[in-house]
């Protein structure tokens, strides 16, 4: 695994973003450098899909995206969805094409994202008739076909059974060179991420190297947080 | 909600003093049961006779559905703007008679005139739905594709997916209303199904009209098994093969049309009457030509308009109102709710022109005919609707068991706003229909254009047009003010 190259990609001063009434973003400064893998943790409305999208707004260039709810279109195929992450590659023509007919190249490379997802019988399935959690697996696939350098997910797991949740988690890490994941279960942070950032109502509470962080801080971080 | 339905009632009230609802044929009984005796004794044979008016009435919905289809689209994307909305609003506010009439100096009575003349209104009706539907679409699906993908390509995989049922379903249901747009053209004297309809009932053949209406049921409730989207562009091919055999647009009639023919009167006097056809350019005489029109027909027919509109619009609810709980699983049986399903769906089936027609003859030209015929169709459409929404309805185990208790605790205030959307929906709807019927000899707006039509006096039929098409997009505007400020709207989308 490739760690920090000292080459700043995301850099964030002093930043704050206020939705309407309620701030969701207080005065973060944050800097992530190409090749590092973060995790964002914290509880419930602590900002962490907030952060996600400051930073995706921030780069130049599109990064491959997790989305929180998923963003599939519920009447094409699960292969159809994953090929949408490449739309801006392909010339309109193309596009149109692979809609009608699958395209043989496309088609082999979806086959062996989703084939390591687990669920390469599903696709020429809908995505709206999919469960959650082969709806969330789908939305990563999507990310990785995208194949970005950058790839930034927001709780890509949450919906995963627990027992696939470590592959999911993975291949997000090892299909991009820089990564950075909101997670909501602390577990996976500590065993996937070298650098855990800790948010709580929209301010940075920590942010250490992941074998740093110390269960005593966690514990502040998700206090009063109902656990299930 | 109740206090703005009370005010409707009593602007209907008004209006039922106002219009004239007398029975002027001697003998309408007589008449009637030869009418029922026709209905059990249909003239299937002479349906062979009409095969080729049949096949116009499909081809004409077919090719006027795929033309609007396509400018609709065109238009649903530049919708946003003001302009392209006001000029929808104006086309679709012309019923397609009245287009019809406007083609007619222009390209003949011809199959390019009944296409054109579906086509045109079509397209405004098509750019509005298309667009609500877009409008109100699932924005999530989009967030997950990449923004620096073209425009095309976003759409076709962001957006037309989530939007395809419902576009495909409207489109579908707009078809069946372009046959019986198509249909009733032939009352005009288009080579359609209504033309053989108007002379068996003008001869008094009523075996034969009741075929010719059978043949017209059957064609629609077979569309479920003819109508697929695999077979539509094969349908629009051959449609506009047959077609343009009898394709004829001649530039000069054109020509002659704009520049010409809609001059007002006062300007073309002089040169029709020394014979050269020249135009005069007295500018002064037009605002006294406009107002002549106005005073002598125009006001009269606007009135006969509204106040036929008001009667039926409350008629229509009404009628909505008592026939839902029939076809409506919580106060029926199985059986009872079956038959006035049909019953609904072969009601609104007719055009309401037909009906309006079949109406006139037995009881004679008087509001009276008008009144039912919109109503009927109207009323079958939205209490066909409600009754659905209603039977969506789940009662709790211990509702009340008396069905008129379970109708006004329950089932009516869970419905009534959407009823009450609906029927505003149709506000301009039965508007345009109450202008077209003065055709059969009612004094609404449509009387007066037809009468100007026949004498050939086009600068009058377009005025006239423009002035029902003006008090249309009134309606539709007051329309969907009411709809706003009593902040009821309707999901389903294919009431309009």
């Amino acid at each position: 695994m490739k760690s920090s190259t000292g080459i700043p990609l995301f850099s964030l001063d002093a930043e704050s973003v206020a939705y309407q009434d309620t701030v969701a973003l207080k005065n973060i400064t944050l800097q992530i450098d190409r090749g590092e893998k973060v995790a964002l943790v914290g509880p419930s409305g602590a900002g962490k899909s907030t952060l996600l999208r400051t930073l995706y707004e921030s780069v130049a260039g599109q990064p491959s995206f997790v989305h929180q709810h998923y963003s599939l279109v519920p009447q094409l195929s699960a292969f159809h969805n994953i090929y949408i992450g490449r739309l801006d590659r392909y010339p309109t023509t193309y596009n149109l094409l692979n809609l009608i007919k699958p395209q043989r190249k496309a088609l082999q490379e979806i086959v062996h994202i989703l084939h390591l997802l687990g669920m390469d019988e599903k696709t020429f399935d809908k995505a709206g008739a999919l469960s959650g959690g082969q709806q969330q697996r789908v939305a990563v696939a999507r990310a990785i076909y995208r194949g970005e350098d950058i790839l930034l997910a927001d709780e890509p797991v949450s919906s995963v059974d627990p027992h696939q949740a470590g592959t999911v988690m993975e291949l997000i890490m090892q299909n991009a060179e820089t990564v950075v994941v909101s997670l909501h279960a602390v577990e996976f942070a500590l065993k996937f991420a070298q650098r855990m950032v800790g948010l709580r109502d929209g301010e940075v509470q920590f942010d250490l190297p992941a074998g740093e962080v110390t269960q005593m801080m966690l514990t502040e971080l998700y206090r009063n947080e109902k656990t299930l | 909600m109740l206090r703005t339905s009370l005010i409707f009632v009593a602007i209907a009230l008004i209006a039922l003093l106002l219009a004239d609802l007398e029975i002027s044929t001697l003998h309408p009984w007589t008449e009637l049961s030869r009418l029922a005796w026709g209905a059990i004794t249909p003239d299937v044979p002479a349906l062979w006779g009409c095969k080729s008016a049949l096949l116009n009435t499909v081809v004409f919905a077919v090719c006027g559905t795929f033309l609007g289809v396509v400018l609709g689209i065109g238009l649903a994307f530049v919708f946003r703007f003001r302009p392209v909305r006001l000029f929808c609003a104006f086309i679709r506010a012309i019923h397609e008679i009245f287009w019809a009439f406007i083609f007619l100096p222009i390209v003949g009575l011809n199959s390019t005139c009944g296409v054109l003349a579906i086509a045109i209104p079509y397209a405004g009706i098509f750019a509005k739905v298309y667009a609500e539907i877009i409008q109100e679409s699932d924005r999530g699906p989009l967030e997950g594709v990449p923004r620096a993908s073209d425009r095309l390509s976003r759409f076709v995989y962001g957006v037309l997916p989530t939007i395809y049922a419902d576009t495909k379903h409207y489109t579908g249901y707009r078809f069946e209303c372009a046959l019986r747009s198509s249909a009733i053209l032939g009352f005009i004297g288009l080579p359609t199904l209504g033309f053989h309809l108007e002379t068996a009932f003008r001869e008094g053949l009523y075996s034969e009209a009741w075929a010719l209406l059978y043949a017209f049921y059957i064609l629609i409730a077979s569309l479920n098994y003819w109508l697929k989207p695999r077979l539509v562009l094969l349908y629009v091919a051959a449609s506009f093969v047959l077609l343009s055999k009898t394709i004829t647009v001649l530039w000069e009639n054109i020509v002659r049309f704009f520049t010409y023919d809609i001059l007002p009167w006062p300007m073309r006097r002089e040169g029709v009457h020394d014979g050269t056809n020249a135009v005069s350019y007295v500018w002064e005489s037009i605002p006294i030509w406009a107002h002549e029109i106005f005073v002598q027909e125009a006001w009269e027919g606007i009135g006969n308009t509204v106040v036929l509109t008001q009667i039926v619009l409350v008629g229509t609810g009404v009628f909505a109102l008592l026939s839902f709980p029939f076809a409506c699983r919580h106060f029926s049986g199985k059986i009872i709710n079956r038959i006035s399903h049909y019953a609904l769906i072969v009601i609104r089936t007719t055009p309401e022109y037909i009906l309006a027609y079949i109406l006139v003859q037995l009881w004679g030209p008087s509001m009276l005919p008008a009144v039912w015929a919109i109503l009927l169709h109207n009323g079958a459409i939205l209490g066909f609707l409600t009754s659905n929404n209603a039977d969506l309805v789940s009662l709790r185990v211990d509702a009340p068991q008396r069905r008129i208790d379970r109708y006004l605790y329950e089932i009516l205030p869970r419905v009534y706003g959407q009823f009450l959307a609906f029927l505003f929906y149709r506000w301009e709807v039965i508007m345009r229909e109450s202008a077209i019927l003065g055709i059969l000899g009612i004094y609404t707006l449509g009387f007066y254009i037809e009468s100007a039509i026949s004498d050939d006096q086009i600068d009058k039929v377009v005025l006239l047009i423009l002035t029902t098409a003006i008090l249309n997009m009134g309606i539709d505007s007051v329309s969907q003010f009411v709809r706003r400020r009593l902040k009821i709207s309707t999901k389903l989308v294919t009431s309009s």
